[in-house]
């Protein structure tokens, strides 16, 4: 038989091709999507495409399902029946955007603050934080607080950047890649294509994680660590490095602040601060002549240790001198912590050991010569090729800024931030403290009818730039960068909604919510705050939260708790950039940025959230959203895209400026420039010279590419803060040495944790409660095809989890006779749940743990309400409260960071215990119903099948 | 019973998969989904998709073993155990004991390239062939009624319409771990024999005597890091911070 005549080889894919940006996580990578008959046929990576380069993941592949779910919204839809009920009726865009406008309208005019405006799984932060800048409510920030901002916060206060997006490791060079507490993350595909380029070099890689999934499957060592305990681990590595004396000094005078002299003179407002001379230049002791002279004096060999007179009579010390005293101290010897974070003290050594090899027995030389900010001419990059990356396993714990400071230090120790085969930084990054906003949101910075005066998020550069009152009350809703949660730079979301329940530290009127699931997974204490949102005034029988406007593409769980609907559209119907203003898609080697844009018109009544909230601001009147007149000055988001300017020349784009497109970074808006991007595959890419790709931080090449880009309008070098003065400063108000006086009530908890340089301390709840009731850690994990991703109930997504066991390390197994199946209870000190279980043995023995948010409450997402997501899924939220217990000192302390105010979802402490075999896990929540019309859900789906050959 | 082509095919057209850098992502399985269920024959049906009993035909699905492996690494206190992504799909046998037991002809081995398909027009949904596959690797489409398995993308390899960069499998290309390899396994210069000799490329249930085309790379050795512990250079004699500071020193001194 001839077989070949029996299939249809070579049959067009589809009617044409559209390149835009995916968004099934927050990778964005560039996607080919095949059109044929008007649908979409089949979605793959763009080969073209910097941050991809062709390959996709599970997730962007099911795009096809995503776009096509039951569970989207069709309409605006006005809440009829109580909140929880899911009853609503759909009203038309001009009723849903009257009433918007009637109730945002009443706050602005009378108290601003009475709008909180969080965003969640937000790309458009640079557009979200204007508006509510311009609306003048000192109650805005994304959804940081309860992500990574231990990450974010603590990378840039050290280095000048921080892991996630904002650099990566040099996957081609690098010879030792290590990895803490991550299972998936934002770089989701660089990161897989970039493990497989390392293993494939034969470096080393090595995963340190509580639990063996995904890329710890793979590692060539797996260090499966008490959680928690990671910042003791680096700081034993510290200790082996110093004591073998393997750091990169020359690094360290040069680029960090080891060398700068700190004032020693203890009782006093400035002990622990930099000295400085009048013109405010951080001082070092230059060791040829013998004298004090200013950081940066040309030729000058300054010190690293010794205790020199200031020329005022008080005596300093280089920092780095306090750093090797602190770090050589047998309490951080590989067998004074082995027992606490449960690695074998060889493991500690090795890990040390080929850190130190590495670096300096493999050193790399890229002959290129570089001039630094010193003006210093040098021959080649020298690199150290010891990579790392770092998440949320360090980040989302009480202890997760100081952890993730410790491991920056390691990095600028060993010289390896930004040199060849180490961890390197994507534009605009790096970028120094100096060169971010300070908070803005003190009674003086905002009032009725009229703008914030600056930005809400930044950088305080000490107590002084609280955002508190003058007896020290937060005057942020979720008590940002107030005493309790100073350095909290992505704001505190997870406790707005706790915060605004209670009145604490004042009720609103408008929760304006996008994209963010606070009535279900994104929220510690799923229940309470379900509870919350549901609650009334006895008095005046109004919800103590009055009114929530809502904006989803999906009948998710936080619908069912809105008053207002505004139905967001899929990724693939609408325009967005990726923007160098807010996260863009930069490269180590490239400045990087992208678009969506509608490569399917939406065929429903809805519209992409941003340019609603352009057409909100036009209807408010907000200044930068009208003209002189009072007209609109955007027709919608595409249109705000290009004209939009920050700053003269610069816009949310950097890409094809210009009146003839040429110009980059900084140039005049140009009218074709989104056709120009769409011809270009959506994206954005500008080489960086390779004079300038490396020491960012200190390249003068580098720099002055990055004032042509419009980065920064001056150069700014980073010198890497491995003391850190603003820490010290809290402490000095902690003590009662400097204005304004830490209350009472805190000095002992920022004495114990602000720290200048880094530590460890136990995690809070586990210091809290009785190690002996519940003697085992419980944490989460996304999985790799769901990570970050708004679609478990995708048809095709879900047949690959459709339910979540929970984990039990096989030893506890043993223990309580657990076998596969068995169902157990699992209590916190704050509840308890009951679940199904399955046996698991590559994992930290002490730790329990499962995947996130596939649990489902019955009735949302379109999904059955007897599918297993909502039968047998769960959440191991409800365990979890956004209050630490009491501790017997009269407060009671958020669950969070104490320096970021970092959710600390990690901390969990639980017990187990066997119980009666079940169908249903427990708590379960009275059924949602679907909003507005229900969903036609197909019994059986046979995507394609017309095009069935 | 359907015969076989004459043995060996000229061409030994199959995948090489990558255990070593597998992360289990499930990135190829639902490219091959999406290109399937509208590529060649019916679509692949999902039955229930947002209710209890919710499944649907795959041709390429991973399973996730926990292992530990005899003599392996310690490390860390969890012990030897490790995690292992197996993605499997149809393994285009040399002597695909689906072909011969297929009643009809549907199932037919091709003789230009071996790829081993489904005739949908000719088949009965029997599910003998099914049966008869060791790896479990064939799924009825329970909408169309006819058996579905792995075409290595042959509408994909041979199109002309789409650039010759992207004539490989959906799965192969879309991999971000680089874990898939597509190619001619009966040419012994062919990329995927050459990684195949050099990795140890290994048949899966050999004693089955399928001779499948797909080869599997084993994970490479890994070294425990408790080796390199000694490696670690002695402390100089010093009490805490005293001998590292005059060490300091001496190096500000040679800089």
């Amino acid at each position: 038989m001839n077989s070949t005549s029996r299939v249809a080889l070579s049959e067009p894919v589809g009617d044409e091709v559209r390149k835009t940006t995916c968004y099934m996580c927050a990778c964005r990578c560039g996607i080919n999507v095949h059109i044929k008959d008007g649908k979409i046929r089949y979605i793959e990576g763009n080969r073209d495409h910097p941050v991809n380069r062709g390959v996709l993941c599970a997730k962007g592949s099911a795009g096809i399902m995503q776009h096509y779910a039951p569970a989207r919204l069709r309409a605006p839809l006005k809440r009829v029946g109580p909140r929880g009920s899911g009853e609503f009726q759909e009203i038309s865009w001009d009723e849903a955007l009257g009433i918007a406008t009637g109730w945002l309208d009443g706050v602005r005019q009378s108290d601003p603050k009475k709008l909180a405006f969080f965003t969640g799984r937000d790309q458009s932060q640079s557009l979200t934080g204007f508006w509510a800048q311009q609306f003048g409510t000192p109650n805005y920030a994304a959804h940081g607080g309860f992500c990574s901002v231990n990450m974010a916060a603590a990378g840039i206060m050290t280095i000048g950047g921080a892991f996630w997006e904002f650099g990566a490791p040099d996957w081609d060079r690098t010879k030792l890649f290590i990895m803490f507490g991550v299972a998936e993350d934002h770089d989701s595909n660089p990161l897989k294509m970039g493990i497989a380029k390392v293993k494939k070099n034969g470096a080393r890689f090595v995963s340190v994680n509580p639990v063996r999934t995904g890329y710890s499957a793979v590692a060539d060592n797996w260090i499966g660590i008490r959680p928690g305990t990671d910042g003791l681990l680096i700081l034993a590595v510290v200790h082996e490095l110093l004591k073998a004396r393997k750091i990169d000094v020359d690094y360290l005078m040069r680029y960090s602040n080891a060398p700068w002299l700190v004032v020693d003179a203890p009782g006093t407002a400035e002990h622990g601060l930099f000295a400085r001379d009048v013109e405010g230049r951080e001082l070092v002791f230059e060791t040829v002549t013998e004298r004090i002279v200013p950081r940066g004096t040309v030729g000058a060999r300054p010190a690293l240790s010794g205790r020199y007179m200031l020329g005022d009579g008080r005596f300093a010390v280089p920092s780095f001198q306090l750093l090797a005293e602190k770090y050589l101290h047998t309490k951080y010897a590989p067998e004074a912590v082995a027992g606490e974070i449960g690695v074998a003290v060889d493991v500690i050594r090795g890990l040390a050991a080929e850190i130190a090899r590495v670096a300096f027995d493999e050193a790399i030389y890229i002959d290129q010569p570089w001039t630094d900010m010193n003006g210093e001419r040098h021959e080649s990059f020298v690199g150290r090729p010891v990579s790392f990356h770092a998440m949320r396993g360090l980040s989302a714990h009480s202890n997760g800024f100081q952890t993730a400071r410790a491991l920056h230090m390691l990095q600028v120790l060993i010289g390896a931030v930004d040199c060849p085969g180490a961890f390197r930084f994507e534009p605009p990054y790096p970028k120094p403290v100096e060169a971010h906003p300070t908070p803005h949101g003190k009674a003086e910075h905002f009032g009725s009818n009229k703008p914030l005066s600056g930005p809400h998020l930044g950088f305080p550069r000490g107590p002084e730039d609280l955002l508190i009152d003058a007896d020290g009350k937060p005057t942020r809703l979720d008590k940002a960068f107030s005493w309790d949660a100073p350095v909290s730079v992505h704001g505190l979301m997870h406790m707005v909604i706790s915060n605004a329940h209670a009145g604490d530290p004042y009720p609103i009127d408008v929760l304006f919510l996008y994209m963010a699931n606070m009535a279900w997974n994104s929220s510690m204490n799923t229940a309470g705050v379900i509870k919350m949102l549901e609650d009334k005034d006895p008095e005046t029988g109004e919800y103590r939260i009055p009114k929530i406007i809502y904006s989803d593409a999906y009948a998710s769980e936080m619908v069912a708790y809105a008053d207002l609907v505004l139905p967001d559209t899929t990724y693939l119907e609408r325009h967005d950039c990726i923007s160098m203003l807010d996260r863009p898609i930069s490269e180590p080697d490239a400045v990087q940025d992208a678009i969506r844009w509608p490569v399917v018109e939406p065929d429903r009544d809805v519209r992409g959230f941003q340019t609603v909230l352009l057409d909100l601001g036009a209807r408010l009147k907000l200044p930068g959203f009208v003209d002189h007149r009072g007209r609109a000055l955007y027709s919608d988001y595409a249109d705000y895209i290009v004209r939009h300017e920050r700053r003269p020349g610069i816009g949310p784009l950097a890409g094809f400026r210009g009146p003839n497109g040429d110009r980059v970074g900084r140039g005049a808006a140009n009218p074709d420039q989104l056709k120009r991007y769409i011809e270009n595959g959506s994206f954005f890419s500008a080489h960086i010279p390779l004079e300038a790709q490396f020491f960012k931080h200190a390249n003068k090449a580098y720099h002055d590419f990055a004032v042509r880009m419009g980065f920064f309008d001056t150069p700014q070098p980073v010198t890497f803060q491995l003391y850190q003065e603003t820490l010290q400063k809290f402490r000095l108000s902690a003590e009662g040495l400097r204005e304004p006086v830490a209350p009472e009530t805190h000095r002992k908890r920022i004495l114990d944790t602000f720290d200048p340089l880094p530590f460890w301390y136990r995690p809070f709840e586990e210091e809290i409660v009785d190690r002996q009731t519940y003697p085992y850690h419980a944490i989460t994990q996304r999985p790799a095809a769901m990570y970050h991703s708004w679609g478990s109930m995708n048809a095709w997504l879900r047949q690959i989890h459709t339910k979540n066991p929970l984990y039990v390390p096989g030893p506890i197994c043993d223990e309580l006779g657990l076998v596969d199946g068995d169902w157990v209870f699992l209590t916190s000190h704050h509840g308890r749940i009951k679940v199904e279980i399955a046996r698991m043995e590559a994992v930290n023995s002490s730790t329990i743990w499962t995947w996130n948010a596939i649990g489902k409450r019955e009735g949302a997402w379109a999904l059955d309400r007897d599918s297993p997501e909502a039968r047998k899924g769960f959440l191991m939220n409800h365990l979890i409260n956004e209050l630490l217990p009491p501790k017997g000192d009269g407060m009671r302390w958020s669950n969070s960071d104490p320096i970021t105010g970092q959710a600390a979802w990690y901390d969990l402490r639980v017990r187990i215990e066997k119980a009666e075999p079940a169908e249903l896990s427990e708590p379960r929540f009275a059924p949602v119903s679907e909003p507005g019309r229900p969903a036609k859900k197909p019994n059986e789906l046979r995507y394609g099948q017309e095009w069935a050959k | 019973m359907t015969l076989l082509p004459a043995q060996p095919t000229p061409k030994k057209l199959g995948l090489v998969i990558d255990l070593d850098v597998c992360v289990g992502c499930h990135a190829c399985v639902v490219s091959c989904k999406e290109w399937n269920t509208g590529g060649y024959g019916s679509a692949l049906s999902d039955q229930d998709p947002y209710g209890a009993e919710v499944s649907g035909a795959w041709l390429n699905r991973v399973h996730t073993f926990e292992v530990i492996p005899e003599g392996a690494e310690i490390v860390g206190e969890a012990g030897e155990a490790r995690i292992v992504h197996f993605p499997k799909s149809c393994l285009h046998c040399e002597d695909a004991p689906c072909v011969t037991v297929c009643p009809t002809g549907a199932s037919y081995k091709r003789a230009e390239d071996g790829i081993v398909l489904v005739d949908e027009n000719m088949c009965i949904g029997c599910g003998l062939c099914a049966w008869a596959c060791p790896y479990g690797a064939r799924e009825m489409d329970l909408a169309a009624g006819v058996m579905k398995k792995c075409t290595l993308c042959i509408d994909r390899i041979y199109n002309e319409t789409i650039d010759e960069v992207d004539r490989v499998p959906s799965c192969v290309r879309t991999c971000p771990a680089n874990a898939r390899h597509y190619g001619d396994l009966a040419d012994p210069s062919s990329a995927v024999s050459i990684m195949v000799a050099e990795r140890g490329g290994m048949d899966l249930m050999p004693e089955q005597e399928t001779l499948p085309v797909n080869k599997y790379l084993p994970p490479r050795p890994r070294k425990p890091l408790a080796d390199s512990a000694h490696r670690l250079p002695l402390a100089e004699t010093t009490d805490g911070a005293k001998g590292f500071f005059a060490w300091l020193d001496g190096v500000l001194d040679r800089i």
